[in-house]
């Protein structure tokens, strides 16, 4: 009992960490970035790990984050210099080094604890196995799931970010160019993002994998997309969304005995078609309704 | 003697010294120069591709340009920020965006804030002061998307005006508006002149430009003619301007920045 | 850990010899279909990229996932022509939903993108997990087709994926003329009456179609690169359509063929990623070495052309000064340096070259023209100032703006331009600056 609480609360701030950081990516129309980032992140998490020989947070977030921004930056150089369009160099990029991950995974499989399997799905259900203690490994006080606080602690660091700077990455993300004209650093706050990407991607990656954490950033976001009025109210349509689909994906592998994480991405999804469904419904049933608000006004927003 | 004599300050609101731009190897806009005085509505005029938004985009900074100088109140932009504002085309953004209209002429006082300050109660009160200006307080929790085209056109000038900026960069303000916004964009002109504030437009309406406008820059691919309109406003510089690019001239330009001779020169020079 | 010891066994060699001897009728065949299939993907992905559609492989095959795994719960069966169909199915339902979701909601093509492929993949493994925790026979080597595992295809999956890759090809090179003109210009092509849509559903049915077959191989994950990366990786080496469509098929092809290497080397390898490495060191050595843009063309090309910059910079220099101190015979490089601004150790070593071709001589310590160094220097002071001539008639400029265009443009321009510069102006004799324009060739003979 006390596990499943421990696999819910970790889902729920994967989720949420994920949901918040996509808000911006799907506003920025990055989605792909994003998809990049966290197949890349694989390599970051090998590589610190076989050169630190540690599995500390710190030098995991390190070389996720060096990673993440070196993905976003050498797809950028390659757009620019090598000439090729920007969606191509990103997939250049990303496979290439998503596939030395693996390759890295298989080579090392003993001495890392990860392996291809991890590398999709995540172990959520082994994430209470894994626990962390407070004073060292003998004599500490055993305080819950690494994976947990990874999560949290990420998660703290992109709630801060999004509310100190919510202003900026507002006017950022409607507006890049009138963002520049009014001298904001539009780079910085762009590699800022990735670093939160970055950071979000690895925090997940114990828990949902490398190709899952896609689905929770786009499709929780996109479905806030659909609804929202304004950005806070996004985030908050967003962040509720994800925690919807955290309940009902963990009721149903509950039920099927299948993977947690793929049944919570699935879940999100199933969530997105139906607001589609009940959205296409609605429009219709106006449609046949004679219009009487506003309609001429979003007739001519739509020329 | 001639007015534009009088009229200039010693620092003009915006000077351009010898601006190209290029787009890939084309050559966009080639030795742009011009001075505009303070306190007028400025046109700059020009047919399609003729770089006029490309102008603009050069001014500010938003895309690069291979050489030139340009000068706001005799400074570099980045000392002049707070008196510049720019209001880019309305096709520009996603106009899905969750936001409201409040929210975005809010944006215009960014330039004032700090990075976690969120706007104070006289940042409202200012854009309050601009929505109303142009009539769009009572669309104030508006959604964007639910906007007709030329409401959408005034909450940007809206925002441009909480920047209380005292030049103003528009591109293509009038594009696509409805009579009523025309107008207030008319009457919101006259009060900024009578501000002493100063207004550059990329404007594409032959027929309201000597109207609407007191000085003019016509371009095409480079510069024509600039002064005040009825000065310029001349059959020559019309045929001049809509009459074609000169082939071999801009062959050759386009052939010069292909061949990268440019980017040699400077490294050596 | 298996695989690491594999590699260090002796019996890989024997494995790879084995291999090359074809003792085994399926090695053969494995290595021919993932050579068809290499150059099937890379050729059918080129349309993609030209497109502008570089990802839609990525998400396809993401996309083909659940449908493999739900031919497998119906049938119960690992028929390779059942889990084909399941994955074709799959794979275009991924297909509309990226194209519809766009067109009827809010939501933007990239995301609609990332939205299908992380949805599909999701569904994939679910049902995989599911598939594993229930009691069923034959599932185990569903979960290859992530990565791909070349070793581990039996032989009707390579046949499958030979005739279906062939398939590819052939309809490729039949409808190549129309494919050619759709992928160049969409519209274009409607206005001549093509029925551009069929096409193409055509060319989307043949990018799922090799996606699908090639998920054994190469895996789901990566599949995305064989279809990308061989066509990015052959514009460094050329702008024609055709070689580049060779090229590309037999880079795919080659990478095919190191990849199945591998897997024979070390069955445990995943095969798909070694595919992709193989696939993004080619397109490296394409980047730097490519003879159409390649970078260390470029990097050549310009550095000849300062060189050759500086070169005639220095002829002009020479020219000016004598134009300007008649009386002198040589110059020295403190003369050059005065009127030119250019560092010490570049102007020694285009002197020197100049030297040798015998551009200038040496004379009483300082240089001069020589007699085809005073012709191209008179050449290109020529050029500068008809230049000067035409920007002051056609753009109204200021004599010290048009002399800075001219420094440029006097390097470029032809003999056939200078003609036509002639032609348009309405004086030659002068430059702005009241300097004589030197008369060309043709007219000094008069």
């Amino acid at each position: 009992m006390i596990n499943d609480l421990w696999i819910l609360a970790t889902a729920s701030l994967v989720a949420a960490a994920c949901s918040m950081v996509g808000v911006f990516l799907i506003l920025r129309r990055q989605a792909l970035l994003g998809d990049a980032i966290s197949h890349s992140v694989l390599l970051g998490i090998v590589l610190a790990y076989l050169l630190s020989g540690s599995r500390d947070l710190f030098v995991m977030l390190f070389g996720a984050v060096a990673i993440g921004l070196v993905t976003a930056w050498l797809s950028d150089t390659l757009h620019r210099f090598g000439r090729i369009q920007a969606d191509a160099s990103i997939g250049i990029i990303f496979t290439l080094f998503f596939a030395l991950g693996v390759i890295l995974v298989s080579l090392f499989a003993g001495q890392i604890d990860l392996d291809q399997e991890c590398v999709l799905y995540g172990e959520i259900a082994f994430v209470p196995f894994d626990t962390i203690y407070l004073g060292g490994m003998e004599n500490g006080v055993e305080i819950g799931p690494r994976a947990f606080w990874t999560i949290l602690v990420v998660f703290a660091i992109v709630l801060i970010s999004i509310l100190l700077a919510f202003q900026r990455l507002q006017t950022v993300s409607f507006h890049p160019s009138l963002a520049a004209s009014l001298g904001i650093n539009i780079l910085f706050w762009h590699y800022f993002l990735m670093t939160l990407v970055s950071m979000t991607t690895v925090a997940s990656f114990d828990a949902v994998g490398a190709i899952l954490v896609v689905a929770l950033l786009v499709i929780p976001a996109s479905s806030a997309y659909l609804l929202a009025k304004s950005l806070k109210g996004m985030l908050w349509i967003a962040f509720a969304y994800s925690q919807v689909a955290v309940v009902v994906g963990y009721a149903v592998s509950y039920q099927l005995d299948s993977s947690i994480s793929a049944s919570i991405a699935v879940a999100a999804g199933i969530l997105l078609a139906l607001t589609i469904a009940i959205q296409l419904l609605n429009k219709r049933y106006r449609q046949k309704q004679p219009a009487k608000q506003f309609a001429p006004e979003q007739a001519s927003s739509n020329a | 003697m001639s007015p534009t004599q009088t009229i200039f300050p010693s620092h003009p609101p915006l000077s351009v010294k010898q601006l190209s731009m290029r787009y890939h190897h084309k050559p966009v806009l080639t030795d742009v120069s011009f001075s505009i005085p303070e306190g007028k509505t400025i046109a700059i005029v020009g047919p399609n591709g003729a770089g006029k938004s490309s102008l603009l985009k050069g001014i500010m900074g938003l895309e690069s340009i291979i050489e030139g100088e340009v000068k706001f109140f005799g400074e570099d932009l980045n000392r002049k920020r707070l008196a510049t504002a720019y209001v880019p085309q309305r096709e520009e953004i996603d106009w899905d965006f969750p936001i409201n209209v409040m929210d975005v002429v809010l944006m215009g006082r960014h330039g004032h804030l700090s990075l976690w300050k969120r706007p104070s109660r006289i940042d409202r009160d200012i854009a309050e002061q601009a929505l109303k200006d142009l009539n769009m307080w009572e669309f104030r929790d508006r959604q964007i998307s639910q906007l007709s085209g030329g409401q959408q056109q005034r909450v940007f000038l809206a925002r441009a005006l909480a920047q209380q900026a005292n030049l103003y960069l528009m591109d293509e303000p009038f594009a696509g508006v409805d009579v009523a916004t025309e107008k207030a964009i008319i009457e919101l002109f006259s009060q900024l002149k009578q501000r002493g504030k100063t207004i550059v437009c990329v404007h594409h309406d032959l027929n309201t430009v000597g109207e609407y406008f007191d000085w003019i820059v016509f371009i095409n691919a480079r510069l024509v003619a600039a002064g005040p309109v009825e000065e310029v406003l001349t059959p020559e510089n019309l045929a001049k301007t809509y009459g074609g690019r000169l082939s071999l001239l801009n062959d050759l330009t386009e052939q010069l920045y292909r061949s990268k001779v440019n980017k040699i020169h400077d490294e050596g020079a | 850990m298996e695989a690491w010891n594999l590699t260090h066994s002796v019996s890989m060699w024997d494995n790879l010899a084995a291999f090359w001897r074809f003792e085994d009728i399926n090695a053969l065949w494995v290595l021919s279909g993932s050579i068809l299939l290499g150059m099937s993907a890379s050729v059918i992905g080129a349309f993609a990229f030209l497109r502008k559609r570089s990802l839609i492989g990525d998400a396809l095959a993401h996309a083909a996932l659940p449908g493999v795994m739900m031919a497998f719960l119906l049938f119960q069966s690992r028929d390779p022509v059942v889990i084909f169909f399941g994955a074709l199915l799959s794979s275009f339902v991924g297909f509309f939903i990226i194209d519809w979701l766009p067109k009827n909601t809010k939501i933007k093509p990239d995301a609609a993108l990332a939205i299908t492929l992380s949805f599909f993949f999701a569904l994939g493994l679910m049902l995989l997990s599911y598939i594993q925790g229930a009691e069923l026979e034959n599932k185990s080597g569903l979960d290859k087709i992530l990565f791909g595992q070349a070793a581990a295809m039996t032989e009707s999956d390579i046949h499958l994926l030979a005739y279906v890759s062939l398939f590819i090809l052939i309809t490729v090179a039949l409808f190549f003329q129309k494919f050619r003109l759709i992928a160049f210009n969409r519209i274009y092509a409607q206005s001549l009456g093509i029925s551009v849509k069929s096409y193409e559903l055509l060319l989307a049915l043949l990018i799922v179609m090799s996606v699908v077959v090639g998920l054994q191989l190469v895996g789901v994950v990566l599949m995305a690169a064989v279809l990308l990366t061989p066509i990015a990786a052959t514009r460094y080496w050329s702008n024609q359509l055709t070689p580049m469509l060779l090229l590309a098929s037999t880079i795919g092809a080659l990478s095919a063929l190191i990849s199945t290497q591998v897997s024979y080397l070390a069955p445990a390898m995943p095969t798909g990623p070694w595919m992709v490495v193989s696939l993004s060191l080619l397109f490296m050595i394409s980047l730097f070495f490519g003879t159409n843009k390649g970078l260390l063309k470029r990097w050549l090309e310009t550095r000849a052309l300062r060189k050759r910059v500086a070169e005639e910079n220095i002829l002009r220099t020479f020219y000016k000064l004598s134009e300007r101190q008649q009386e002198r015979e040589s110059f020295s490089m403190a003369d050059v340096q005065g009127m030119r601004n250019m560092q010490a150790s570049q102007l020694h070593a285009t002197l020197d070259q100049m030297l040798r071709k015998g551009l200038i001589l040496s004379q009483s310590g300082g240089y001069r023209l020589s007699e085809s160094g005073m012709q191209q220097a008179s050449q290109l002071t020529r050029r500068h100032r008809l230049w000067e001539n035409y920007l002051m008639q056609q753009a109204e400029l200021s004599p010290d703006m048009v002399h800075q265009q001219a420094e440029r443009m006097e390097h470029i321009l032809t003999a056939d331009e200078e003609t036509k510069l002639q032609a348009e102006l309405n004086s030659s004799h002068a430059d702005p600056h009241g300097q004589p324009i030197p008369q060309g060739k043709g007219e000094r003979h008069d």
